[in-house]
């Protein structure tokens, strides 16, 4: 029958001729292709001991930053855990303090704040929900560990380190 | 014989019993390493340096894992079918002459626990031996698995000891005689058999893969088919036997095809050597040689393992009884023909 995109080829299996049959001469020459690999320079990256340059735009680890002053620049408004489709987020809420304008930038700030990693699927999008500038993924990758409570990453794990320290 | 005499004896197998349990677990090793060249990647290096306590570690993770005997099993064979396949694999070494006869004090220590003048038809009877220990254990795991593995291993294992015996025969025409020692001992120098017999080299080869059961014809432990093989249900130790007894069934088919085909402990210019450094260091040096092929065996046994995809099964029976077996035959007429013709 006629094909209809006029693409069909047909193919036609020959058979094998006398040396194909003896396998012995697909055999050597497979044995030279594997030996001049064996020779090679090893592709693999020893990772925790060598470590391949990211690119420019790789989304690691988050931090919450910090503005020119050393404050916390998130105001917990909650966009970033709306946004995330992994839901990966959860804060809590609190109100600044007399005192307390050296460490916080809004009147209002995330007494906790927390990123399940085990959920986060390093899509960004927090990063580009964030008003306030406050949440970037310009860390590294994320550590192993044993045990899932020890991927729920708190402000401790989050926040940028102190200016001037 | 003397007391000292044994005491050399039990020595010597002590030792050759060691050399094969350490070959054959930094053999673990090497195919990782191997493998790991041959695909352009770096391969163990993380316990000792170059990774060389890897076997060691890999060991007591064994030792350590759960041991499991499934509750349909026949307990008693199921423990007898991994101690057969490590008791076959260590016994076939008593017969391989690791080196000339050496002379400590006037006394002569042969290189060999024994010279019986049988000692083809010995190695031959431990490798039919040895498929016990597999067929057992993939009985007595009473699952279709391991029965399907078993049976493969069987029935290829008999389809190769055939060709394996006929290119044999085709060697003893050419050295008259069954005893390794004396085969090693003609081949004196470079009068290596392989020489006279490459075809039956060949075929000899081929057929040790299949007997170890090495890729291309590892079919009795055919993941993609068998989930494990013959050993699907086994764990802990009784599963590293399993591997090991691999192993050194590679190291010592390694050591026969090296003293039958290619000169054993000979390398030319022997004579002149061992002239030179004295009837203790020349022996030695033949040792060295002798094991130095062991290891180039080896090395191949990974390579090929690491290059060629394994046979469908009725290829396998095919290249078998339809190729390896007419050739043999091809082989023997060939040399009788040559023989009688030259003498
Ligand atoms: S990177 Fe994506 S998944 Fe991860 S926390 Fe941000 S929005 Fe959620
Ligand atoms: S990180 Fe940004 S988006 Fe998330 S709560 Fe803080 S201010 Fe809002």
């Amino acid at each position: 029958m006629e094909s209809l995109s006029n693409k069909k080829k047909q193919l036609k299996v020959k058979p094998l001729n006398f040396w194909e049959r003896a396998y012995l001469p697909a055999i050597v020459s497979g044995l030279a292709i594997t030996m001049k690999h064996f020779f090679k320079k090893p592709v693999t990256i020893a990772y925790p001991d060598v470590k391949r340059e990211f690119s420019e735009n790789y989304r690691g680890l988050h931090s919450l930053k910090r503005d020119e002053n050393g404050a916390e620049r998130c105001t917990a408004c909650g966009l970033c855990a709306l946004s995330c489709p992994a839901e990966a987020i959860t804060m809590q809420a609190a109100e600044r303090q007399k005192g307390e304008e050296n460490l916080y930038r809004e009147e209002k700030y995330a007494a906790v704040y927390e990123i399940n990693m085990l959920r986060c699927i390093f899509c960004g999008l927090c990063e580009e929900a964030c008003p306030k500038e406050a949440i970037y993924l310009d860390g590294d990758i994320v550590q192993s560990d044993y045990l899932r409570k020890d991927f729920i990453y708190g402000k401790d794990k989050l926040v940028e380190a102190p200016l001037n320290q | 014989m003397e007391l000292a005499d044994i005491a050399i004896k039990f020595g010597l197998i002590i030792i050759i019993f060691l050399i094969s349990l350490v070959v054959a677990m930094y053999s673990t090793y090497a195919e990782r390493k191997i493998a790991a060249f041959f695909q352009d990647r770096i391969g163990p290096n993380r316990a000792g340096p170059f990774g060389i306590l890897q076997p060691l570690a890999d060991g007591a993770k064994m030792f350590m894992k759960e041991e499991i005997i499934p509750t349909n099993a026949t307990p008693f064979l199921f423990i007898v079918g991994p101690s057969l396949a490590i008791l076959t694999a260590c016994i076939g070494s008593a017969v391989i002459p690791w080196g000339q006869d050496l002379v400590i004090g006037g006394k002569v220590i042969p290189l060999q626990v024994t010279d019986i003048n049988v000692g083809i038809l010995y190695i031959f009877g431990v490798v039919s031996l040895g498929v016990y220990g597999v067929m057992i254990g993939g009985w007595a795991s009473n699952n279709k698995y391991s029965l399907l593995g078993a049976i493969r291993a069987a029935s290829q294992n008999i389809s190769y000891e055939i060709s394996m015996g006929l290119s044999i025969i085709a060697l003893l025409l050419v050295t008259g005689t069954l005893s390794l020692g004396e085969i090693a001992q003609q081949q004196h120098g470079w009068h290596w058999n392989v020489i006279y017999q490459p075809v039956g080299f060949i075929l000899f080869l081929v057929c040790a893969f299949a007997e170890t059961n090495r890729t291309p014809f590892d079919l009795p432990e055919c993941e993609t088919e068998l989930v494990g093989g013959y050993h699907t249900e086994y764990s802990s130790m009784k599963l590293g036997f399993y591997l090991f007894a691999e192993y050194i069934n590679m190291f010592i088919s390694s050591a026969v095809m090296a003293t039958l085909y290619w000169g054993g402990y000979n390398y030319p210019g022997m004579d002149w050597v061992t002239a030179h450094v004295g009837p203790v260091i020349g022996p030695l040096i033949g040792t060295a040689v002798f094991f130095v092929k062991i290891f180039g065996f080896i090395f191949f046994f990974m390579w090929v393992r690491w290059t060629i995809p394994r046979f469908r099964y009725d290829q396998l029976m095919d290249l078998g009884w339809k190729i390896l077996i007419p050739l043999a035959i091809a082989n023997i007429v060939v040399t009788g023909i040559v023989i009688t013709l030259f003498n």
